[in-house]
């Protein structure tokens, strides 16, 4: 879902964007759903895209700015190919989850929401996901991993291409 | 309407259903607080620092966007509404840098005020309160605003007021939780947004967060005073306040333009002259003393010696070559006083009616047109009309630029469902928000009109009963048209001719239909015909004389309405009375206690037939009040070359200009900060402008100046208060006659005239019952090309117009340091197409040259100009485009064709050293 399609030629994009904002032009509550189907052509919303959305529905930009940063699920930034999202709610901090979200922004040399160089991964902090029995944990993609020591992580990673 | 009765804190109070808990509050004088509420924009209740208790209700309510109901029993001061709003403000202060010692807004700021209010301090260190704060840097990136976001309290106010006000949605809320913030687009500093300046956030921020920068550290709220004035650039006739403060060596200073609710034409909306450019006003280049040219060099003179010398010339001129030796330029920028009084001595002392001012460049065509179709040459209805009109046609006029708060009505109009056809050869952004754009050829204008009279007749459209009713010369209009079909028209204006149709359809119908227009209509050579054009569809269609409707010519500068209204023209004494009506004459030698036979009968020479006169020798002297020919009119090698043949000529000004520096003498003339008067709106709204600080300089203001120079030629006026003036005029003028400083005082909307007596309200809508002629006259009036068409050697039709951050030649807006900064330099605007064809690039620097001269400046790229035209602005004298454009005349009025002349365009090498700017706020 989170993946960057790759593949796909910048043109082929724009012109799925195109027909897509053109099928959208004149229904009104159109916004949410193009972003999400400009998020699924781009991987993520590149400013740009968000400028021509903005004409197309005849909508400030600002405005579209301010939609896109509300919702978690749309990105200005390229995504990696996996998604590490790593818990600090109640139990994770208490149980040392910081320490692992230390590690690991340590070892792949990004901060909270940004992705690596090579695209490879994105790293996201989040409140409680809701499985305080495996404290600390994290998840890469649909995989949970619980119970972490941060020693245990670059084997993890590095089932992960 | 629905009464309702409620109490609040024990007292009953009637008020009107809908009305909120907060106003029927304040209007027992009971004070509730606020953050996010403001009267003139939509209540969101968001900040909560305005709840009450409501007797049964399960919560507090925020009383501003609460409705009262019947039986209500409100308390505003509750011990549980008092906790409330302290743990409101507490949570506000926890998040906010502990900065009122130095900070701006100390005094004026609403959170200052409720902290203080209910006594709450900044969290202590420790408390669990005292937590992370915001570290944004702020945003310097543009002259005019400071933004310091960690200062906002997120009321969401500036967010309303660039959206309700401006239309502009520059801001919006960003992000989420404690990361949420005000962004501007998307989340750029505001120079690289789509900002315009206006100002508007700035007005509704209730702390320091938004700031005007260059008051910061220019006095205290306390120590400021607020002088009610009128603006000095376009017709639109913003008021405002100046806020001045002292300065060094305790000289007044202009500190900041600070909005008014009050203010009748614009509230509190400005645009970014009005709000920001006021730095011309204490511009080190403001003249300080006379100046008397000897051997080529200027000398600082005292006022004596200065008007000495003057009068001395003057005599000499009189005696040698007479009354018509003299030619007299007022001013569209001075106040109806100053140019009443320069008229009266042109008129009563020189001798002459060789009288004009710049209103010959742009609307005087209207003034000829309209006063033989309709009787006045007036915009006919109020702006406040835009707000019950169902169709309007733009014609010729990129109102957003020129006339910027007037466009917010029609963009207002527009939001609320009316509909509007722009007719220009740019997609200027009224074009891209109306729901017709018709993109003629410069200069077609006539055609498009005749068509569309054409249209209405042949589809049974004409309002038969109007026009037997009220007009006269039908048949004329008829027989002139009955060729003209869309068709035809289409040929020659390259607009569709089945839009034509549409439009032409849609104006007739609508229930209030009305037309305005400026320059792009007038300034033609058939310019008198295309406003009679304009005046027949009026009259076929009985869409004139009722709210909604009328014909409305947009007055350019400030003062062109009032400058005309005061006879500074060569064929009329003030309120259009004829020269060379023996009565009128009698009249004024009365008033002016002169021989009748010492005014002329004879009508005078226009601003262009004077450069002709001086050309030919038999005008030997100018006296050029506030304006500067060489930039401003067409030809401008020419207009040099001919006032270096006068011999003698005195100017009056702010600044040396292109102009001053061929006078002899120059006059320092005092700015509207610093004198007392009035200005005449486009609507023809009569507003004073009032002095708020004390001449810089030794500069005077106009009206004396003349009446020093009219006693030194013999004929004292024996004016010492400027309130006198306006006196007089009301006595000649029977339009201006209820008019006074006295009754202007205390009637803060100011009069529009015809007011003809003291308790005649005024009359903001013309021709309701009649026309001033009496009945409408139809003109049959015939499309001509325009006097210059595109050639082999001159392939590319020329059109001039303004922008947003400018005014006219730039004498004042190009040394505020904020609006230079803005718009830096000037460009050429030219089709992709053409651009192609002439294998030019965007950003490359080209030489435009015409069959009279030639500029270079660089080029920008634009689609939104028609193919086969290029444009630019005549603000910047170093892109001089009126050395190109052609002085051939309307023969009716007198004005040029600004509009089109045919150009080759050349790509050349940029200046050296050139750097293209980065932030230029390019509209169109
Ligand atoms: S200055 Fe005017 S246009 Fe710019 S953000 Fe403020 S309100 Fe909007
Ligand atoms: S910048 Fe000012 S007006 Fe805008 S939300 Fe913040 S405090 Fe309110
Ligand atoms: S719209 Fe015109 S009158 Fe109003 S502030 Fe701007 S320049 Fe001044
Ligand atoms: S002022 Fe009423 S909720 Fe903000």
């Amino acid at each position: 879902m989170n993946c960057n399609c790759g593949g796909t030629a910048e043109s082929t994009k724009d012109a799925a964007l195109a027909t897509m904002l053109a099928e959208y032009r004149e229904k009104p509550g159109a916004l949410i759903p193009v972003l999400q189907g400009a998020q699924a052509i781009y991987g993520y919303l590149p400013e740009t895209v968000l400028a021509q959305i903005a004409a197309a529905l005849h909508l400030p930009l600002s405005h579209v700015f301010g939609v896109v940063t509300f919702y978690t699920q749309f990105h200005l930034q390229p995504r990696g190919r996996h998604i590490i999202r790593v818990c600090l709610g109640t139990a994770c901090h208490v149980r040392g989850g910081a320490a692992i979200f230390t590690a690991l922004q340590q070892h792949l040399d990004v901060n909270d929401g940004e992705t690596t160089e090579d695209q490879r991964f994105t790293l996201e902090s989040v409140a409680c996901i809701g499985a305080c029995g495996l404290a600390p944990v994290i998840t890469i993609n649909d995989d949970t991993f619980g119970r972490l020591t941060p020693e245990q992580l670059p084997e993890i990673l590095a089932r992960y291409a | 309407m629905e009464q309702v009765t409620l109490t609040i804190d024990g007292q009953a109070v009637t008020v009107a259903a809908g009305t909120t808990v907060l106003a029927a509050a304040r209007s027992l004088g009971i004070h509730v607080p606020t953050l996010c509420h403001d009267p003139d924009l939509t209540s969101e209740g968001s900040c909560r620092l305005c709840v009450v208790h409501v007797a049964g209700a399960r919560t507090l309510m925020p009383a501003c966007v609460t409705a009262v109901m019947p039986g209500m029993v409100v308390q505003t001061a509750a011990p549980e509404v008092v906790e409330a709003r302290r743990t409101i403000i507490e949570l506000l202060l926890a998040n906010h840098p502990n900065d009122c010692l130095t900070c701006e807004r100390a005094g004026t700021c609403a959170l200052q005020e409720a902290a203080y209010a209910y006594g709450v301090r900044f969290p202590e260190a420790g408390s669990p309160l005292a937590g992370e704060k915001h570290q944004w840097p702020p945003d310097e990136s543009n002259p005019m605003l400071l933004r310091d976001m960690n200062k906002c309290i997120l009321c969401g106010k500036c967010v309303r007021a660039c959206a309700e006000w401006q239309q502009r949605h520059v801001l919006d809320f960003g992000f989420r939780g404690f990361a949420t913030k005000i962004v501007a687009d998307m989340d750029q500093d505001l120079i690289g947004s789509s900002c315009v300046y206006c100002g508007a956030c700035l007005t509704v921020c209730p702390t320091g967060a938004l700031l005007d920068r260059r008051s910061i550290g220019r006095g205290r709220p306390w120590e400021r005073e607020h002088v009610r004035t009128t603006c000095g650039y376009c017709g639109t006739g913003c008021q405002f306040d100046l806020a001045v403060a002292p300065g060094q060596q305790g000289k007044r200073q202009v500190v900041e333009v600070v909005p008014t609710a009050e203010a009748p034409v614009n509230g509190r909306s400005l645009c970014v002259k009005g709000r920001f450019g006021t730095g011309f006003i204490h511009h080190r280049d403001r003249l300080r003393q006379p100046l008397i040219k000897k051997d080529g060099q200027w000398v600082a003179a005292s006022w004596s010696e200065a008007i000495a010398l003057i009068a001395d010339r003057w005599q000499a001129i009189k005696a040698d070559y007479g009354s018509d030796a003299f030619g007299v330029l007022a001013s569209a920028r001075a106040t109806n006083e100053d140019n009443y009084v320069i008229h009266r001595l042109a008129r009563s002392v020189f001798g002459t009616n060789n009288i004009d001012h710049c209103a010959r460049l742009c609307h005087a065509s209207s003034v000829t047109g309209l006063v033989a179709s309709l009787g006045s040459g007036a915009m006919t209805n109020p702006i406040a009309d835009l707000a019950v009109t169902d169709f309007f046609l733009v014609i010729g006029s990129n109102t957003t630029e020129s006339h910027p708060v007037l466009a917010l009505a029609m963009q207002k109009a527009l939001k609320r469902g009316a509909q509007a056809a722009v007719i220009d050869p740019r997609r200027i952004e009224l074009a891209g928000q109306a729901q017709w754009h018709l993109q003629l050829r410069p200069g077609t204008d006539l055609a498009l009109l005749n068509a569309m009279a054409q249209v209405i007749i042949a589809e049974g459209k004409v309002n038969a009963d109007f026009v037997a009713k009220r007009t006269e010369n039908y048949e004329a209009v008829a027989e002139a048209v009955k060729d003209c079909t869309p068709e035809w028209a289409e040929a020659i204006t390259g607009v569709p001719a089945a839009i034509i149709r549409e439009v032409a359809l849609a104006y007739a119908t609508a229930p209030a239909g009305a037309i305005y227009y400026t320059m792009g209509v007038t300034q033609k050579t058939t310019g008198t015909h295309n406003v009679m054009a304009i005046a027949n569809l009026a009259l076929l269609t009985g869409q004139i004389g009722r709210p909604g409707t009328g014909v409305n010519p947009l007055r350019g500068q400030n003062n062109v309405q009032g400058a005309c209204d005061m006879g500074a023209l060569p064929n009329v004494y003030p309120g259009y009375q004829p020269v060379t009506d023996e009565a009128v004459r009698r009249k004024m030698a009365q008033a002016w206690h002169v021989p009748p036979e010492s005014l002329s009968l004879q009508t005078g020479l226009t601003l262009g037939e004077m450069l002709d006169a001086v050309d030919a020798g038999t005008i030997k002297t100018l006296l050029i009040m506030g304006e500067n020919p060489v930039v401003s009119d067409p030809d401008s090698d020419h207009v040099v070359q001919t006032l270096q043949k006068a011999d003698f000529v005195v100017a009056i000004d702010l600044f040396m200009n292109e102009t001053t520096e061929l006078a002899h003498v120059v006059l320092p003339a005092c700015s509207f900060a610093e004198k007392t008067g009035t200005f005449t709106n486009t609507e023809r709204r009569v507003q004073m402008v009032r002095q708020a600080i004390e001449p810089i300089g030794e500069a005077r203001p106009d009206w004396q100046i003349i009446t020093e120079l009219a006693a030194a030629m013999g004929q004292p006026f024996g004016y010492t208060d400027v309130a006198q003036i306006m006196k007089e005029i009301a006595e000649v003028t029977p339009s201006y006659g209820g008019i006074s400083h006295e009754r202007l005082a205390v009637t803060p909307q100011g009069l529009c005239w015809p007011c003809p007596a003291p308790d005649h309200p005024g009359t903001p809508r013309l021709h309701e019952q009649a026309f001033t002629r009496g009945l409408g006259r139809f003109h049959g009036v015939s499309y001509l090309p325009p006097a210059e068409q595109p050639d082999d050697d001159y392939p590319l039709i020329l059109s001039t117009g303004r922008r947003l951050f400018h005014y006219h030649t730039g004498t004042m807006t190009r040394r505020d340091p904020g609006l230079a900064a803005l718009y830096s330099e000037e460009h050429l605007e030219m089709h992709p197409d053409d651009a192609q064809a002439l294998g030019i690039g965007d950003g490359d620097w080209v030489q435009v040259t015409s069959r009279r001269g030639s500029m270079e400046l660089a080029l920008r790229i634009t689609d939104a100009i028609v193919p086969g035209t290029v444009f630019t602005s005549f603000h910047f004298a170093e892109a001089l485009v009126n050395r190109l454009t052609n002085p051939a005349r309307d023969t009716l009025a007198q004005i040029p064709e600004l509009k089109v002349c045919a150009v080759a365009v050349q790509k050349i090498a940029a200046p050296e050293g050139y750097q293209r700017p980065v932030h230029k706020r390019v509209l169109v």
